[in-house]
């Protein structure tokens, strides 16, 4: 079972340690689920890495902003937003609660919503913290079509009585709550009516309803007559038997098998544990069927490096911020950083990760990596230990062989097909 | 829009979802291409070959194709307008921006068609949103798919019908059940220590792993060919002399890094005769909001260069005279200059189609400049129209059936 309580760490958090594999090889399998899932010590990690106050939105200072206050704001807004995406990358590094922060990355997949639009940090940090502390899938739906960065992402604040906006109606139910196929476009257009009247203030960032831009009339949704808000139509949609086994589905695409679909006994179980999000996974990776997927994820870009780092004993708080840079853009040439989703959809998974294109980059980042990695007397074998993988494959052995430093050892370690898949 | 990455662009909403994609037909190599594992049937005499050139960041049309002589021309745009004299004349009011020499010639020699005052109802100024309605072809409704993958879905193409020489896919490449094949063309740049030949090693198959580790591998071995072709580009005596230091940093906004590289690579496709009909290249950085003139022009500059080389080179082969260009991006600038000698997000703007087989002119009616929408230019034509024609007179297909329930209406300009 050894490999398979590593398949487990590296699928519910970010990429084992050494020392946490060694550790929970120790512990067996479903303590190590249940050390996971429901942590008794408290998240050390965590604790020294604090959400960061971004301070207001620096478009506040300004009535009546000029272009040249506006480049000021902009360039404000891009430092605060590299801000965040490091203080999250580097959490994710340094917490000891890795099934926690794996879910909250999770989260922002399944609620993808992109600065590239909201533009302000504040708004996302807002929904961040929305997303890290609510467990509850049904608390979560309702905190969520309230959310000023997803209200604003989906246009929910140009969506009025006299001139509806169907953005957010369609996406809650398509890609939120029901999945595709469990709706109608007249369901569509009848949510969105439902809500209408969300207003942003930005000063703020908050939200509230104005009753006047409201549509109050009886609305009909999946078959039920009544004067539909927010908060009674999300109960609604919660309430479909298609919601707790569209999520149940969308957590097994993550954390299970982007290519396979979800096998029904899993889904079951999992459903018995809605809203319950932790409880889900839980059921997820108890199952037969969870622990016989290894080989069919491929790493997203951003487990990729934080299971590097992690491993390596490096992380970004603290680096000189060109080094930060750099390994930022390499993530963003590898086509995922924190907050900026490409779409609505979230981020591809499985094998459109792997493109010429991304091969080349991420050998430039595994060199990177390898160069600020302190480490010494590799070889193949401890290679394999330091990353957690069981064995390498004959090619890769052969390809690891022409190393003639630890360093390059490290890069082709970092890059090889077993390390990417998982 | 500093913020929106080049990815975003490329994966607009929905697209990244496809089915086709789950599938992993975006991965599929150049090796397997140009080694004739080709499944795609072999050009029949009538079909032609089509190049889409996507300029990122919203081309400045006014000042691509300059309404010289027109007075709210030179009102709107003060320092940043072109006099007669710096222009390359079409006819008595409009010229070709004076870097664009290779495409003058091409239109000298009437295989430059111009369509004036592109764009779609209800504009939108968003980067992304609008290149996402360019190349799904759907300005009402976001749909996942673009108009290339249908058109691959729709005549049961195989990936390597359409092939993107750039790092990520882009959507208009992607249908519901295939789509295109893409590697970037950027060479190999591997970290110090790192040797060919341990990507090489990485590159070959091993038995009993799992697929998707095989699939890795095999990115490790498309790199590995795309380096061996580029280093024979380099090498080649025809090659454009402008490989290198021509290239203008990347903006943020999308788009390829060297356009003539990826020309390159298309050129050496079509004279090996793959049977790959549809080619996808851009270039990024056209955002132009503040000191745009300068940098317009080494844009302009790169897009005339390699797009006249590579024409200039399709003359010399049968498969190189079916080959048509496109040239578009997702909109254009604002009439009124801003303050920072540059230009805000526009509308309508101008669409070039070049090569052998192109009936040179102007197309569509030139947008008045006092006559603005919100002070922007309304479009005269569809893009829709544009695309259904080539569906129709280059790929030979019922472009009704690819343009998501849009009926178009057929341009003279093929």
């Amino acid at each position: 079972m050894a490999s398979d309580v590593a398949l487990l760490l590296r699928r519910v958090g970010f990429g084992p340690t050494q020392a946490e594999l060694a550790a929970a090889q120790r512990a067996g399998y479903a303590p190590t689920v249940q050390a996971l899932t429901a942590p008794s010590t408290p998240d050390v990690g965590a604790s020294a890495t604090p959400v960061p106050d971004v301070g207001s939105d620096p478009i506040n200072k300004y009535a009546n902003p000029t272009d040249s206050q506006r480049a000021v704001v902009s360039t404000e807004r891009e430092r605060q937003t590299r801000q965040i995406t490091t203080w999250w990358l580097d959490r994710m590094t340094v917490a000891d609660h890795q099934a926690l922060e794996k879910m909250v990355f999770f989260w922002h997949g399944h609620w993808a919503t992109s600065i590239g639009k909201v533009i302000r940090p504040q708004l996302m940090m807002i929904q961040h913290r929305t997303l890290r502390g609510t467990n509850d899938f049904s608390t979560l739906a309702h905190r969520m079509v309230r959310d000023p960065a997803l209200i604003y992402w989906l246009d929910g604040q140009l969506n009025s009585r006299s001139a509806p906006n169907e953005n957010l109606g369609r996406e809650l139910m398509e890609l939120f709550l029901l999945g595709i196929g469990n709706y109608t476009e007249q369901d569509v257009k009848e949510a969105g009516r439902a809500l209408t009247g969300w207003i942003i203030n930005y000063t703020e960032a908050t939200t509230h309803l104005a009753p006047a831009q409201h549509d109050d009339k009886p609305k009909t949704v999946l078959g039920t007559r009544k004067n539909f808000d927010a908060d009674s139509l999300v109960d609604h949609l919660l309430g479909q038997e298609v919601c707790p086994e569209f999520i149940a589905a969308r957590l097994w695409y993550r954390y299970g098998s982007s290519s396979g679909a979800i096998p029904a006994d899993v889904q079951t179980a999992m459903v018995a544990a809605f809203p319950d999000a932790m409880a889900m996974l839980r059921a997820m990776v108890g199952t037969e069927a969870f622990q016989a997927t290894a080989g069919q994820m491929v790493k997203q870009p951003v487990e990729w490096l934080v299971g590097a780092m992690r491993q390596l004993g490096l992380r970004l708080g603290g680096m000189p911020t060109e080094t930060v840079d750099l390994i930022l853009y390499g993530l963003n040439r590898l086509g995922q950083v924190p907050f900026s989703p490409p779409s609505v959809g979230g981020w591809p998974a499985g094998t459109l990760w792997l493109t010429a294109g991304t091969a080349q980059v991420r050998l430039a980042t595994a060199g990177r990596l390898a160069g600020l990695a302190p480490v010494t007397g590799l070889t193949a074998e401890s290679l394999a230990s330091l990353l957690g993988i069981p064995a390498w494959s004959n090619r890769t052995y052969a390809g690891l062989k022409l190393a003639t430093t630890p360093k390059q050892l490290l890069t082709l370690g970092l890059v090889s097909p077993e390390y990417l898949v998982t | 829009m500093d913020t929106v990455t080049r990815r975003k662009f490329l994966l607009a909403s929905g697209v990244t979802g496809g089915a086709a994609l789950a599938a992993g037909a975006g991965a599929m190599g150049l090796h397997a291409l140009l080694s004739g594992g080709s499944d795609a049937p072999v050009l029949a005499a009538d079909e032609g070959t089509l190049v889409i050139v996507t300029l990122y960041g919203g081309n400045d049309g006014l000042n691509t194709v300059v309404p010289f002589n027109d007075p709210a021309y030179h009102k709107a745009r003060s320092a940043m307008a072109y006099e007669a004299g710096q222009v390359l004349a079409l006819d008595e009011t409009l010229g070709l921006n004076r870097v664009l020499k290779g495409m003058h010639q091409l239109w000298q020699n009437k295989q430059l068609a111009i369509v004036r005052g592109v764009g779609y109802p209800k504009p939108d100024r968003s980067h992304f949103r609008s290149m996402d309605i360019w190349q799904t072809a759907s300005p009402e409704h976001p749909i996942g798919t673009g108009w290339i993958g249908r058109w691959l879905d729709g005549t049961k193409s195989p990936a390597e019908t359409a092939v993107s020489f750039e790092p990520v896919l882009s959507p208009l490449l992607v249908g519901e059940t295939t789509a295109g094949a893409c590697v970037d063309v950027g060479g190999l740049r591997l970290p110090d220590g790192i040797s060919p030949e341990m990507v090489s090693a990485f590159g070959q198959a091993s038995t009993d792993e799992p697929d998707m580790q095989a699939r890795v591998a095999g990115t490790y071995a498309d790199l590995i060919t795309v380096d061996g072709l580029i280093q024979e580009i380099n090498k080649s005596a025809t090659a454009s002399p402008t490989e290198t230091g021509t290239s203008v940093p990347a903006t943020g906004t999308g788009g390829g890094d060297s356009l003539t590289a990826q020309f390159d690579l298309i050129a050496r496709c079509i004279e090996a005769s793959v049977p790959t009909r549809v080619y996808s290249v851009s270039l990024g950085g056209f955002d132009t909001h503040a000191t745009e003139r300068p940098a317009h022009e080494r844009l302009l500059t790169q897009l005339d260069t390699a797009l006249s080389a590579f024409l200039t080179r399709m003359t010399k082969t049968d498969a190189g005279k079916r080959v048509v260009c496109l040239v578009y991006s997702e909109f254009g600038r604002r009439v009124e200059a801003n303050a920072s000698g540059g230009t805000d997000h526009g509308t309508a703007g101008p669409v070039f189609l070049a090569g052998p087989g192109v009936v040179g002119g102007l197309y569509g009616e030139q947008p008045s400049l006092t006559d603005l929408d919100d002070g922007d230019l309304k479009a005269t034509v569809d893009f829709r129209d544009i695309f259904g024609t080539i569906l129709s007179r280059v790929l030979k297909s019922d472009p009704d059936q690819f343009l998501a329930g849009y009926r178009s209406t057929s341009l003279p300009f093929i």
